[in-house]
């Protein structure tokens, strides 16, 4: 008890002192060995980390020297440039070198590869800032593609793991399967039979729970230190708003296309005026999926970053102590949009696909 | 990036707060109201909210 009433003044003290230190000046602190400011480099390094890249890049530091050391691994390249030419994103060495393959050079120029003329060849930008050098097809594995089939062999691993229990166990789930199939059962009894319906609901089960599992697992992966996230790639979240839009596009029943194109029970003027306004609704509907979950993850990731870089650009301690506490209680939260947006997504694929095959009995 | 469109992407995001501050506060009252409901009202709720905060990112994408 008497400890706890002692610590109080020093801690005030300690508080009163990490004012003083505000006093400093805390912009245009330039780096010895960089030269460019902490905040410009706080930037940088999470404009960084939303981009897709090249190579496996699971962190970089600088030696007391000033060198760059860069921890990962390189992923192959594979471009179309009048004909396939496959390398290592090695040659590019983190984008410093131009890599030379068959006589052709390619430069890195914010993560994208662009074609120079010579080794010592520049990226040539027009007044907007747009490098006007020509882009090969690029089919290369990126980091995020690596991901993915990260994603695949886990999600069929834990799903195989899954049945090979209830195979050998009865109807008993075991290991694995005692977790997941709490959660298998609520997208069936919570998000399929009552948005899609107990007759047609089976049909589409299977999507519903890839698409929750994967959108799941992969923001939860986007929160670790290894620092590769696929929703807040837009292409990603676009590739899984296309599969809901052509299933439902797909299972479109004869009342569907009818209260897109003809909508009973209003005016002829109505219907003509409802009818574009419908069918430019099917498109925005997985557009909507689309950017919802890309600009969530998307948010998160920058607010959270943002927080973190706080702890180095406060430079005192009670400010970057509290930075650091509420970055934590912000990746708190980052868990549950996780889990949100995996829902959300799923529910209105769910909702879709309910209103592709509902049944109008009493037209 | 302009200033009115700015302004703009700001008042969106103010209009997108309410809509969600208002199902928010309704989804509590209704809640309070039916306890025993409480699983479907969040459900409508969350979906509603996700609708809106759709608008609202679609306005900060459009800047």
């Amino acid at each position: 008890m008497h400890r706890k009433i002692a610590l109080k003044p020093i801690a005030l003290v300690l508080f009163l002192l990490s004012m003083v230190s505000y006093g400093k000046d805390q912009h245009g602190h330039e780096e010895p060995n960089t030269g460019k400011t902490t905040e410009a480099e706080v930037k940088e390094y999470i404009q960084h980390h939303l981009k897709d890249s090249y190579d496996f890049n699971l962190f970089s530091y600088k030696t007391d020297a000033g060198e760059e050391k860069h921890i990962g691994f390189p992923l192959p390249v594979i471009l179309w440039d009048n004909g396939l030419k496959v390398f290592s994103s090695s040659r590019f060495h983190h984008g410093e070198a131009v890599a030379e393959v068959d006589g052709n050079f390619y430069k890195l120029h914010h993560s994208k590869i662009y074609r120079v003329e010579s080794p010592e060849g520049e990226i040539i930008e027009d007044e907007h800032q747009h490098p006007i050098n020509e882009r090969p097809l690029d089919f290369s594995i990126t980091k995020n593609v690596v991901m993915i089939f990260m994603m695949f062999a886990l999600m069929l691993f834990m799903f195989r793991r899954m049945a090979m229990g209830y195979k050998l166990n009865g109807r008993m789930p075991r290991g694995m399967g005692r977790f997941l199939e709490p959660i298998v059962l609520y997208i069936r009894d919570e998000i399929a039979i009552p948005n899609i319906g107990e007759k047609h609901y089976k049909r589409y089960m299977s999507y519903l729970l890839t698409v929750f599992f994967f959108v799941w697992i992969v923001n939860l992966f986007g929160l670790t230190p290894i620092g590769m996230n696929l929703t807040n790639n837009i292409a990603v979240t676009l590739c899984l708003a296309l599969i809901t839009y052509v299933i439902t596009t797909f299972s479109g029943n004869k009342n569907y296309w009818k209260h897109i194109f003809w909508m009973p029970g209003v005016p002829v003027p109505m219907k003509i005026i409802l009818a574009p306004i419908e069918l430019l609704g099917t498109f925005i509907k997985p557009f909507a999926l689309m950017i919802r979950l890309y600009a969530n993850i998307t948010a998160g990731h920058v607010v959270l970053m943002s927080i973190i870089g706080m702890v180095f650009l406060l430079e005192n301690w009670l400010g970057s102590s509290l930075s650091f506490l509420l970055a934590f209680v912000l990746a708190i939260l980052e868990l549950l949009v996780a889990a949100l947006q995996a829902y959300i997504f799923t529910v209105l694929s769910a909702l879709y696909f309910g209103m592709a095959v509902e049944e109008h009995d009493h037209h | 990036m302009e200033i009115p469109a700015i302004v703009g992407a700001g008042l969106v995001v103010i209009g997108a707060g309410i809509g969600i501050g208002r199902i928010g506060g309704s989804a509590m009252e209704a809640i309070a109201r039916q306890p025993e409901a409480t699983g479907k009202i969040q459900t409508a709720m969350l979906i509603a909210a996700a609708l809106i905060e759709g608008i609202g990112f679609a306005a900060l994408f459009a800047v």
